[in-house]
């Protein structure tokens, strides 16, 4: 294993954390929040002195799929260990695990928060907690990968990055040049980010609302900045929010498709045409049950089954109403979109629209084979047949995503929430949702659980984020033996 | 540049690397996933899954905006297919690999036809290699450069060398016979020496000298190995008739140690002169019976890199003063080294490197362009040549008064067809052929980019 190399990316993701803390910094100095700007300063300091440390020079650059795994893994934990620090140091949030649940929650674009009163914190914390979003939506590494030239003499062994913090089944690249294809890729994010923004100033959003929500949304994060998330806004504003939540959880390849004007071939992915399918058959059958139950008005009941759904479906998190009062039909419809989530390749979380679509396939055709045993057929997707790799990959994601789902709510259960809230307080944190049903819904927190389920609930945000396996590679003991090679 | 290789075999993957290296945006199409796989997993590169002949393969890997098609697949009809397909998406420049002796004669009327900016034949490139090693003995490798009038060799130093622990500026007759050494390969390492440099036993050099004084060089350097008149070629391969072919017409004796009896038929047909033989050269009898003793200098060209390396180190073993070794497999190299197999040749590394010079030539259309290009020390170190131009940045100064980076070395500047080998008092002028050394990682593209930043260079 290649330590060196771990370690000289985890400085650099150090280095630009504190990078990244400047603006809240600044933020902080000019409203006057003395204590942020403290806990802001003293974790910066942190961040550069201890990526001074062991810099010692790179023997090889050679990258495997091993240090891929643990290199993401390790990363996004140190990030948020020290992303954690400001909220504490501040006396923002004063519990560490407190801090270290709201940071995870950030970066993994979760949204789920244990605070009880959003509008009480510093505009330089609010602003840190929103930026997280933004920077995990598409991938710190990622980033990295777009600035720094690691591929000029390690070749393409950084797709093993892109690999671990890209979320679906397939990842590969857009153009032939890992850098080329980071540099896209943020590129089409910021761009999308920036046209929310203007479009909210249009709206009469105050500038620091404009630019937190757009975090939130395009990290399909969900922190808001007020206590009521999304509803206090104007219906315009509400509208953009919920169509730019919904863009945001499209596979970004569509949008480089779209860019080289191939039409036909974004707009006819499958995942792309599933995505659409699954979140307009939601929003109407939502619609129509908050018609005949509770009587709305078919605008209204439209918009708000509409923007939820939006929301749910690519695990944002914003709300405009509490969906925890809404008949169980139309909760169980979220519950389920919540598990299904946005596209691969978005930013958005759940199990992905793709993975549907394989398993989809992929069983039609073994039902298929009971009647002619002897029938050979290739699962296909986009016309393009997928190798059994993929197919049985698919079914691992899926069995390990279970497990995973079933052993984190027998460890929260120890808090003897209901039932509801224990089942949706995991899923809204393993499909980096947020707000779940119960005690956890739109109106409520996280609060109320205790440190060691936080604990528990922050390991399945990062879980989710980064699609269980390069998590779990931090758990397997082999993959830290050192070997013979003290690189 | 935008670069499709079909093919991500030995030679597609080698092309890769290279191309990647330097900068270019690679496109892999092969119909193997596993290869495929493999390309994008170690190499900074996109694939194509496909026949990289059909239109629809190559629609989908955008050859039509590409400024270069490479076919490097096993099939020379495959290639030639893809080039006429590239060639009609809109594609700049076509090369193929084309390896069958048949269609080599009719090479330069394919070229007009398909539009083909160069074929290349590994097995006749590597033939010439290996005649070039075999006229000069002495030398592990040596290129010519400046039409001819001057020449790079690579030597490893005899143990009884005398100049060992010497500064390299205190060896005057290094300046006599005007040789410059421009690198030292010592174990991993290369270093670009300054006149303080010493020399160890077992560096393996890379010097600069005027081709007239070739005795002189070799004397000094006390490599010195008799003309080859007669050569042992175990294996017979397609390289091994062109070598044959090569040989023979230079008036050496060649044996041709083969083991499939059919293909002994077909070399005798084509090789009257040759001796041709017809048994297993890995047996240590036969060798032995052929007189692999008395042999001038060993050729192994089995498709066996195994059998090539122990047939080569028996050789070495007894006495054969000039063994070549025919290796596909280059990543092992390194382990055999110190073990008698010096003169490698790899059909595949010298494939790319033809390839390489010609994109480079061809990305640098300008007159301060690189001239021509070698690789020495496994490609850790390149030797260039270019001409200096009015462009040219301190013109007329002295070498003394020019700052270049570290580790570059300006070896030889031919002027009117005089080889200098320069000193400090020796100025650069326009017209110059000036050859240059530096690192490869370096990555100098052209002459001014091996001088220091302006404000060193005024102190």
């Amino acid at each position: 294993m290649n330590y060196r190399m771990i370690w000289f990316l985890t400085r650099w993701i150090m280095r630009l954390e504190a990078v990244f803390m400047i603006p809240a910094l600044l933020i902080s100095i000019y409203h006057g929040e003395h204590d942020a700007v403290r806990g802001l300063a003293i974790t910066m300091t942190a961040l550069v002195v201890c990526s001074l440390f062991f810099c010692r020079k790179l023997r090889r650059r050679e990258f495997f799929a091993r240090e891929g795994f643990v290199t993401v893994g390790l990363v996004w934990i140190v990030v948020s260990l020290f992303g954690a620090l400001p909220f504490t140091l501040s006396g923002a949030i004063p519990s560490y695990i407190d801090a270290f649940f709201e940071t995870v929650s950030g970066f993994t674009t979760t949204g789920a928060s244990i605070l009880t009163n959003v509008e009480a914190m510093p505009f330089g914390l609010l602003y840190w907690r929103s930026f997280t979003h933004f920077l995990g939506g598409m991938g710190v590494l990622v980033f990295v990968l777009a600035i720094i030239p690691l591929s000029d003499s390690s070749g393409g062994n950084s797709l093993y990055l892109l690999r671990a913090e890209s979320t679906g089944p397939q990842v590969g690249k857009l153009v032939p040049r890992m850098r080329d294809t980071a540099m896209i890729l943020y590129g089409i994010y910021c761009a999308l980010t920036l046209l929310q923004i203007v479009l909210m100033l249009l709206g009469g959003m105050p500038v620091f609302d404009a630019v937190t929500t757009a975090f939130g949304t395009a990290g399909t994060g969900g922190f808001a900045i007020k206590n009521d998330s999304m509803a206090s806004y104007s219906t315009y504003l509400q509208v953009v929010v919920g169509v730019f939540m919904m863009l945001f959880g499209v596979n970004f390849n569509v949008y480089f498709m779209l860019f080289f004007r191939s039409w036909r071939k974004a707009l006819g992915s499958e995942e792309l045409r599933a995505y659409l399918g699954v979140m307009g058959a939601s929003i109407g059958m939502i619609a129509l049950d908050l018609i005949v139950r509770r009587g709305l008005h078919f605008f209204n009941a439209l918009h708000q089954a509409g923007f939820q759904v939006s929301s749910i479906m690519t695990t944002t998190g914003f709300a405009t109403t509490d969906f925890n009062t809404w008949p169980v039909f139309s909760k169980f419809i979220l519950m389920t979109v919540m598990i299904l989530g946005a596209c691969a390749g978005s930013t958005g979380g759940g199990i992905k629209i793709a993975r549907l679509v394989i398993l989809f396939k992929s069983a039609r055709n073994n039902t298929m084979k009971m009647l002619r045993p002897r029938r050979v057929d290739r699962v296909r997707m986009d016309g393009q047949s997928l190798d059994e790799e993929t197919i049985s990959g698919t079914y691992t994601y899926l069995a390990v995503y279970a497990i995973i789902a079933i052993v984190s709510m027998l460890l929260i259960s120890l808090d003897d929430m209901d039932v509801e809230t224990t089942v949706s307080a995991v899923l809204a944190t393993l499909n980096n949702i947020g707000p779940g049903f119960g005690v956890v819904g739109p109106a409520g927190n996280y609060h109320a659980y205790s440190d060691f389920s936080k604990i528990v609930l922050s390991l399945d945000m990062l879980l989710g984020r980064l699609e269980l396996f390069p998590m779990l590679m931090m758990f397997v003991p082999s993959i830290w033996h050192r070997g013979r090679d003290r690189a | 540049m935008k670069i499709v290789i079909v093919g991500g075999g030995k030679v597609g993957y080698a092309l890769a690397e290279q191309l990647t290296r330097e900068g270019h945006d690679i496109v892999v199409i092969d119909n193997n996933r596993k290869v495929l796989a493999q390309c994008t997993e170690q190499l900074d590169v996109i694939a194509v899954e496909g026949n990289g002949a059909s239109l629809r393969t190559q629609r989908e890997a955008q050859v039509g905006q590409s400024d270069l098609l490479i076919a490097a697949t096993a099939g020379d009809e495959i290639n030639l297919m893809c080039c006429i397909v590239a060639k009609k998406l809109g594609c700049a420049r076509t090369i193929a690999r084309v390896r069958n002796p048949d269609y080599t004669e009719q090479i330069r009327f394919l070229k007009n036809e398909l539009g083909l900016s160069m074929a290349i034949n590994p097995e006749r490139n590597s033939a010439m290699e290996i005649y070039r090693m075999l006229r000069f003995p002495s030398f592990l490798k040596r290129d010519t450069f400046a039409k001819g009038r001057a020449q790079i060799v690579e030597v490893l130093l005899h143990p009884d060398f005398p100049y060992f622990g010497k500064p390299l500026s205190q060896i005057g007759e290094l300046s006599r016979i005007g040789a410059l050494i421009c690198a030292v390969k010592r174990g991993d390492e290369v270093f670009i020496p300054d006149g303080r440099f010493a020399l160890q036993p077992g560096d393996k050099i890379y010097a600069t000298a005027p081709t007239l004084n070739q005795t002189g060089l070799v004397h000094l350097l006390g490599v010195e190995v008799g003309r080859i008149r007669s050569v042992m070629i175990v294996g017979g391969s397609r390289i091994a008739f062109y070598l044959a072919e090569q040989l023979l017409s230079a008036g050496i004796e060649v044996h041709i140690i083969e083991r499939d009896p059919e293909r002994c038929l077909a070399l005798a047909d084509t090789l009257p002169h040759a001796v041709i033989i017809n048994a297993d050269g890995s047996e240590q009898q036969v060798l032995r019976a052929e007189g692999i003793a008395e042999s001038d200098a060993v050729v192994t060209l089995t498709n066996m890199d195994e059998e090539n390396l122990i047939i080569s180190m028996y050789a070495h073993h007894m006495g054969v003063p000039k063994v070549i070794t025919k290796i596909n497999r280059t990543e092992y190299i390194d382990v055999f080294r110190d073990r008698g197999i010096d003169s490698v040749v790899s059909p595949k590394l010298l494939t790319a490197d033809g390839i390489v010079r010609y994109v480079r030539s061809m990305y640098n259309a300008e007159p301060e362009a690189m001239l021509a290009l070698y690789r020495l020390a496994d490609g850790m170190v390149e030797a260039m040549e270019f001409n200096a131009t009015a462009h040219t940045h301190n013109l007329g100064r002295t070498l003394r008064e020019i700052t270049l980076k570290p580790n570059i070395l300006i070896a030889c500047i031919v002027r009117e067809g005089e080889v200098i080998i320069p000193r400090g008092d020796d100025r650069l002028l326009e017209d110059d052929s000036v050859f240059v050394v530096a690192p490869a990682q370096r990555k100098i593209a052209e002459l001014n980019d091996i001088f220091a930043p302006a404000e060193e260079h005024t102190v």
